[in-house]
């Protein structure tokens, strides 16, 4: 059976069943689409073969009356409805299985934005942008809404999708089945960059996962007690360190790396650079203000740009916020000109790194 | 008046000296006509020019997606380019297309009348139809609407983009589909010749008499809602957004309301063409012509209650989805029977395989696919995955060009003799409908596979997977593109120099070839009786063989 499922994934160029909801999922999803190539095949073949079977033979040629019998009118409707009802039964058991979550479900709160996702995983726990850590094999529950417009937090190798609606909460479940990474999609159009409103599920087995959670909520406690002093250790130059920062806090989706204008200014010979802001003041961008703009991006708006960087205050350890100011720093050409930032263009320069 | 089509059997056909092309000339008698069949012919002329507009925005598209980043377009041009083609497609040519076109040049003889029951309305329907559409159209080029034709609050409401243009555009357009609707109810239920009861009526006027009922009665509601989007965009009111009270979902209940009608106001006009044409070419009596009538009118019906199956993730409850995935089961069932009956109209038919028939073969496979596509679907399970991804995509592209299109194509070559009394050149006519289908086969069975791997809708980049199947689609998508450039050249060529096709060259009996090709000012030069039925194949006096299967 699961060989066979193999090969009509295969065919299909479907992902990976990777939850418990995919595999009833396929399993009707095969079911369904042979009957309907078959249907249509045979259909189309049909009209093709009587296109010679009865090809007119002389002009006017005269026909027979052809009417249908009582019988015929009752397989004609009897049998799609069957089918139709036979799957709609299927499909609306298993839907309504995915519509009730489990009562013993892990919480992780779901914030989405344009064009990000960001998790919480309530009281003390942490909070993530872009990557959701979750168990392998325990059911994993999502509450989600959203801060501006309606998105759609799509999996497809869980074969979940629900929409995420501002001003309110939806939810949604779903239990992985094997450790591994998985992307997140946004589903629901929601402006210029939807199509780069990407994340990703990092499935733990389960004790590492709660090996994780605890050192999660250790160096969160630790970053607030301590100022981070014994933050996650890295081998490297402190730039190399910030560089690595600035990808996994998805500093880059918006900053870009080359000079080129983005969502925000870019990071290339931003250091030392005189900013005008939104309210006129000018500003010389140093240690000071690179730090500001991540504990409080509203505070100093570059003219230009709009107002839409989350707070990483609570998220970043001094020693991370000092490596990201930084990798900043080292990013430097021969002519680093002191006029303002160019400002926001809504156009792509390049796809976004990947990882 | 039935003998009338066999007469000058042997004598070579003869182009009528005076008819309704050049009763009148020059462009102002164009302009203010208030004759049907010139109506038809500039609805002609126009949903053409949309539907070349459409194509052009979406093979942009698809050069686009030629490669995961940036190919040709930004990421802003792309997200205007989809609302153009969306819009463009939608309002001002699948609406109007079929109904616009060929029930307007057609209904009336049809009918045996000599025009519809209120010709200055059916004027006034273009002339709104122009007004809407130019409007929308560079209401939309100049101010950048990014939504999507779908228009989704609260992205709607907030966009930075110009929206009210478009919006008034829809708006505008939505009078021209009431007013012709309402034109045609009118129009069979007063103006049917003597002797043409309700079941002698061909099945093309009944497959518009149902269109038209959802045009009168849905077409008001898209109509209150983009004039709601409008006053909460220009006004500030909190209708749809939640920062300001409103309610997102209310609107996609109040879009859908419209839009999944909207559908069989696209589709089941199509559905009449090949009722009629199917009789036509197999020379034959409709098989369970009761069937097809009464599921149209099923269709429209249930067609109302369908709406919430487009909304499975919305966030409304499991109960709601159940229910509207059982009554978009019906629509199913209805479809089904026509297809069914399609079919059996070809048994011991005597069928002259000519360029229609080609469109028709594609027809039938594409209905049950785009069809049964539409089942899985409305299958709530199955529908979590595959919700706006190129999966739906593919399944309404298979009913909107791969059926309605068709079904438009059909329309175009079986009654161009009739339109402008000269016929298309067969061969190019076999060799252009060969391509169509075959590049729409590789245009969206792609689209079906990138759905399953998971390639969400409106992506203007995506992850590098997806590529191949989307090189796939786009090279279908050029074929597609090659072969509707054909039928334009050969059908230019066959208004100018086409060989005159005779009053009847399909040796159709449907009411409409009672006439002369093209016909004449007001339709008929006799009075019209009618004594048989619509497909009624048996020459008089002939032995009849009754068959039942």
């Amino acid at each position: 059976m699961t060989a066979l499922d193999d090969l009509m994934r295969r065919l299909l160029f479907l992902p990976e069943a990777r939850s418990t909801f995919a595999v009833p999922v396929d399993r009707l999803h095969f079911f369904v689409i042979t009957v309907t190539m078959i249907a249509s095949t045979i259909t189309g073949l049909m009209a093709f073969f009587f296109f010679f079977k009865y090809r007119e033979r002389r002009p006017k040629q005269s026909t027979p009356v052809v009417v249908p019998s009582m019988r015929f009118e009752f397989v004609v409707i009897g049998v799609p409805l069957f089918f139709f009802l036979l799957w709609f039964v299927q499909g609306f058991k298993d839907y309504v299985w995915y519509t009730t979550p489990p009562k013993n479900a892990t919480d992780v709160y779901v914030m989405a934005k344009k064009w990000m996702w960001k998790f919480s995983y309530g009281g003390d726990g942490p909070n993530a942008i872009g990557t959701l850590h979750v168990p392998a094999n325990r059911p994993v529950r999502l509450l989600m809404t959203s801060r501006d417009v309606i998105h759609s937090f799509f999996v497809p190798d869980f074969r979940i999708k629900q929409d995420v609606l501002p001003g309110r909460y939806t939810e949604t479940w779903f239990e992985a089945t094997k450790p591994g990474r998985y992307q997140i999609l946004c589903s629901q159009y929601c402006g210029t960059w939807h199509s780069q409103m990407w994340g990703e599920i990092v499935v733990m087995p389960g004790p590492e996962y709660d090996q994780w959670i605890i050192e999660q909520r250790r160096g969160l406690a630790a970053r607030v007690d301590t100022g981070g002093d014994d933050g996650p250790s890295f081998h490297g130059s402190i730039v190399e360190y910030g560089k690595k920062i600035a990808m996994d806090q998805g500093c880059v989706k918006c900053h870009s790396l080359d000079g080129e204008p983005h969502i925000g200014p870019t990071w290339l010979d931003l250091y030392g650079k005189q900013e005008t802001l939104e309210n006129g003041e000018t500003v010389t961008v140093d240690e000071a203000y690179l730090t500001d703009s991540m504990i409080d991006p509203r505070g100093k708006i570059v003219k230009g740009f709009k107002a839409v960087m989350p707070t990483y205050k609570g998220r970043l350890a001094a020693p991370e916020a000092a490596a990201l100011v930084e990798f900043i720093k080292s990013l430097r050409t021969q002519n680093l000109d002191t006029v303002p930032s160019k400002e926001a263009i809504y156009e792509p320069v390049k796809p976004a790194p990947r990882r | 008046m039935s003998q009338s089509n066999q007469l000058h059997d042997d004598s070579p056909p003869v182009y009528p000296a005076v008819n309704y092309l050049n009763a009148d000339r020059g462009v102002w008698s164009w302009l203010t006509t208030i004759d049907h069949k010139r109506i038809g012919i500039m609805y002609l002329v126009s949903v053409m020019i949309a539907f070349l507009l459409g194509g052009i925005f979406a093979m942009a598209l698809r050069v686009e997606l030629l490669t995961p980043g940036p190919t040709i377009m930004g990421a802003n041009t792309y997200n205007r380019m989809f609302t153009l083609h969306g819009v463009v497609m939608i309002f001002l040519f699948m609406i109007p297309a079929i109904p616009g076109v060929f029930g307007n040049f057609l209904l009336p003889l049809m009918l045996g009348a000599k025009d519809v029951a209120f010709p200055k309305l059916n004027l006034l329907s273009l002339y709104l139809y122009w007004t809407g559409a130019t409007i929308a159209l560079c209401g939309m080029i100049m101010g950048g609407t990014d939504t999507g034709w779908t228009f989704y609050a609260p992205y709607s409401t907030s966009t930075p983009m110009t929206l009210f243009p478009v919006l008034l555009g829809i708006f505008i357009l939505g009078f021209s589909s009431i007013v012709t609707g309402l034109n045609f109810i009118v129009t069979i239920h007063t103006l049917r010749a003597p002797g043409m009861g309700w079941m002698r009526l061909q099945l093309f006027v009944w497959a518009i008499y149902a269109t038209s009922i959802i045009q009168v009665l849905a077409t008001p509601v898209i109509g209150l809602t983009v004039l709601l989007v409008g006053i909460e965009k220009v006004g500030g009111f909190g209708l749809f957004d939640p920062t300001r009270g409103g309610d997102p979902v209310l609107f996609q209940h109040m879009f859908w309301f419209y839009s999944h009608p909207a559908v069989y106001i696209m589709v089941l006009p199509a559905m009449g063409v090949v009722s009629d044409a199917i009789a036509a070419f197999a020379r034959k009596n409709v098989f369970g012509y009761k069937m097809i009538a009464y599921s149209s009118l099923g269709i429209a019906f249930v067609g109302f209650f369908a709406w919430g199956h487009h909304m499975f993730v919305s966030g409304q409850s499991s109960f709601n989805d159940g229910a509207f995935a059982v009554i978009s089961m019906l629509v199913g069932v209805f479809t089904a029977i026509k297809v069914f009956n399609w079919v059996a109209t070809l048994y011991r038919g005597a069928i002259a395989v000519k360029t229609p028939l080609i469109y028709i073969c594609g027809f039938l496979f594409f209905i049950v696919f785009g069809g049964m596509t539409g089942i899985a679907v409305a299958t709530v399970s199955l529908d979590v995955h595959w919700h706006d991804t190129y999966f739906v995509i593919a399944h309404f592209h298979f009913i909107m060009v791969g059926a309605v299109i068709m079904a438009f194509l059909i329309a175009l070559h079986y009654w161009f003799p009739k339109m402008f009394g000269r016929m298309y050149h067969e061969g190019w006519g076999m060799v252009a409908a060969s391509l169509i289908v075959l590049g729409f086969n590789a245009t969206f069975i792609p689209q079906f596979l990138l759905g399953n791997a998971g390639m969400p809708r409106r992506y203007y980049m995506y992850p590098e997977r997806y590529q191949a199947l989307n090189v796939a689609s786009t090279a279908g998508a050029s074929l597609l593109a090659f072969g509707f450039i054909i039928i334009l050249i050969y059908l230019i060529y066959a208004l100018v120099r086409g060989k005159v096709a005779g009053d009847n060259p399909w040796n159709s009996r449907g009411y409409e070839w009672m006439t002369t090709s093209p016909p004449p000012k007001h339709n008929f030069d006799h009075p019209v009786i009618i004594d048989r039925d619509s497909h009624d194949y048996q020459e008089p006096g002939e032995e009849v063989e009754h068959v039942v299967i």
